[in-house]
């Protein structure tokens, strides 16, 4: 589980996120919604302290990583696997060294034990045989899934995504949410999603935060985020035709 | 002043959460092939002509008759070890190295392959930014070596074949009144350009913020500081090392 509390960071004079608290439940996908430029991304980067919050506390499994020393944040850190909106595949590396990367640098097993790992994750992801092929060889969606696959070789405890759909079809879109879903259920990580994507959001959704201009406006369930009565909120999901279809319908 | 403290926090960063010696061994030796092996041919090239020249227009100034031929070859010798070797060759290698380390770090910020490594509990200044130091250190001294030779010998060629000087006094003229603490000097300039060079290059890719845009200012920041620097440093150098006093 992932606590966040009263989190705020400015960047210059324009304040980015105001006071956000929530927390994060374990074995389902968590997904931070809204639209474009209300901090989503910076939020998650606060979270894991690629941006450092300027104020407010993160706590991983009730453990302090806002006041942790150096040490302990990289022991923290050593739990999480994160995937980067662009799948931040190390360009000179081949797939099976970008997906051996975080074992080669922080496990201690024997080398078959690594190759084998690996082969396990890329064909869980549906990439089985694409071990040597380039970042640059690969397709969007392809690239995303490379990225799943390095975020959870070293079983992570925390699983962060961010924006796991921008730029791939609806078809690989649903593919990657249905990824997210099992792999955090079978590995019972904590996993929280940043997406602005409705798809996802009716499809995964459990537990959704929505921001709205830096502020934590509501939080819910998929089922109850049609009726919130939260109108920054409506207008956000209702501005996708096929939900103002399913408003109809449900009216 | 505050780019300067940020720059020396920079470096501190480099010996902390350091990584083991096998990954860095490794990393060096890449580094090393891209740093030293790829620069060789513009090195030479660029040598050779310089040692040509200099010997042409030496000749050129040194009209009067009473001015012995090999003082030619003694004034190409010692601004090519002095100068032309270590410092002119620097500018060169900021403009090749320098603006390729920061290119290639700069686009891996901006496609977050350095937040990647963060994220996974690795201390990216360590583990990208060391090896590039290390090496460049390395290897530039070995470059230095390889452009000095190659400009003495672009004089030689020059000098011989359009008949300014015979052979027997070139060579009598690289070795007239030659004080080997020269050549220590060129290394230790060598060395501190190599790392001048990596360094500052590599900090300004780091901190690239933004998109492709910023990362073509970033290496362009990355050889103007560093020219500027190594102009700094060689007077240093120069003032602490060669001064009379």
């Amino acid at each position: 589980m992932i606590e966040i509390q009263h989190i705020s960071k400015s960047f210059g004079d324009k304040k980015i996120l105001k006071d956000i608290s929530g927390t994060f439940e374990k074995g389902k996908p968590n997904l931070i919604i809204g639209a474009s430029g209300t901090g989503k991304s910076v939020l998650l980067k606060c979270i894991v302290e690629l941006v450092k919050p300027d104020e407010g506390y993160v706590f991983f499994d009730r453990r302090n990583f806002t006041e942790a020393n150096r040490n302990e944040k990289i022991e923290i850190r050593r739990e999480i696997g994160m995937l980067f909106q662009g799948g931040a595949l190390f360009d000179s590396k081949t797939v099976e060294e970008n997906v051996r990367f975080p074992l080669d640098m922080l496990a201690v097993m024997p080398k078959d034990e690594k190759q084998d790992r690996v082969n396990l994750v890329l064909n869980r992801v549906g990439l089985k045989g694409a071990n040597k092929k380039m970042p640059s060889e690969l397709s969007g969606g392809m690239r995303k899934r490379v990225g799943i696959a390095r975020a959870i070789v070293n079983n992570p405890k925390y699983l962060f995504c961010d924006e796991p759909n921008s730029g791939l079809d609806p078809q690989t879109s649903i593919l990657i949410d249905e990824l997210i879903q099992v792999l955090t259920s079978d590995y019972d990580t904590t996993t929280i999603v940043v997406t602005h994507d409705m798809n996802s959001v009716m499809g995964i959704g459990d537990n959704i935060m929505f921001l709205y201009q830096g502020e934590k406006l509501w939080e819910g369930g998929k089922d109850d985020i049609t009726h919130s009565g939260v109108k920054e909120l409506d207008d956000f999901v209702f501005a996708n035709k096929v939900m103002i279809a399913m408003r109809g319908k449900t009216a | 002043m505050k780019e300067i403290g940020k720059y020396f926090i920079f470096l501190g960063y480099l010996f902390t959460n350091r990584e083991s010696f096998k990954t860095h061994y490794s990393l060096v030796l890449d580094e090393c092939v891209r740093i030293g092996v790829n620069s060789i041919f513009l090195f030479v090239l660029v040598s050779t002509f310089i040692g040509a020249v200099s010997t042409v227009q030496t000749a050129f100034n040194l009209v009067a008759p009473y001015i012995p031929k090999y003082v030619i070859s003694q004034v190409v010798r010692e601004m090519t070890v002095l100068e032309l070797a270590p410092t002119v060759m620097a500018i060169v290698y900021a403009g090749k190295v320098g603006s390729s380390m920061s290119g290639n770090l700069g686009t891996m910020r901006i496609t977050e392959q350095i937040d990647a490594l963060e994220v996974m509990g690795i201390n990216s200044i360590n583990y990208l930014v060391l090896p590039k130091i290390v090496a460049s250190i390395l290897m530039y001294p070995l470059l230095v070596i390889v452009s000095g030779v190659c400009a003495l010998m672009g004089g030689y060629l020059v000098g011989v074949v359009t008949g300014i000087l015979a052979p027997t006094e070139y060579i009598y003229g690289i070795r007239y009144l030659f004080n080997p603490f020269t050549i220590t000097f060129a290394l230790i300039k060598a060395v501190t350009f190599g790392f001048l060079v990596a360094s500052i290059s590599s900090y300004k890719g780091y901190y690239t913020e933004g998109g492709a845009l910023e990362v073509g200012i970033s290496s362009t920041k990355a050889v103007t500081t560093s020219v500027i620097a190594i102009l700094l440093a060689d007077y240093l150098l120069a003032q602490l090392l060669l001064s009379p006093a």
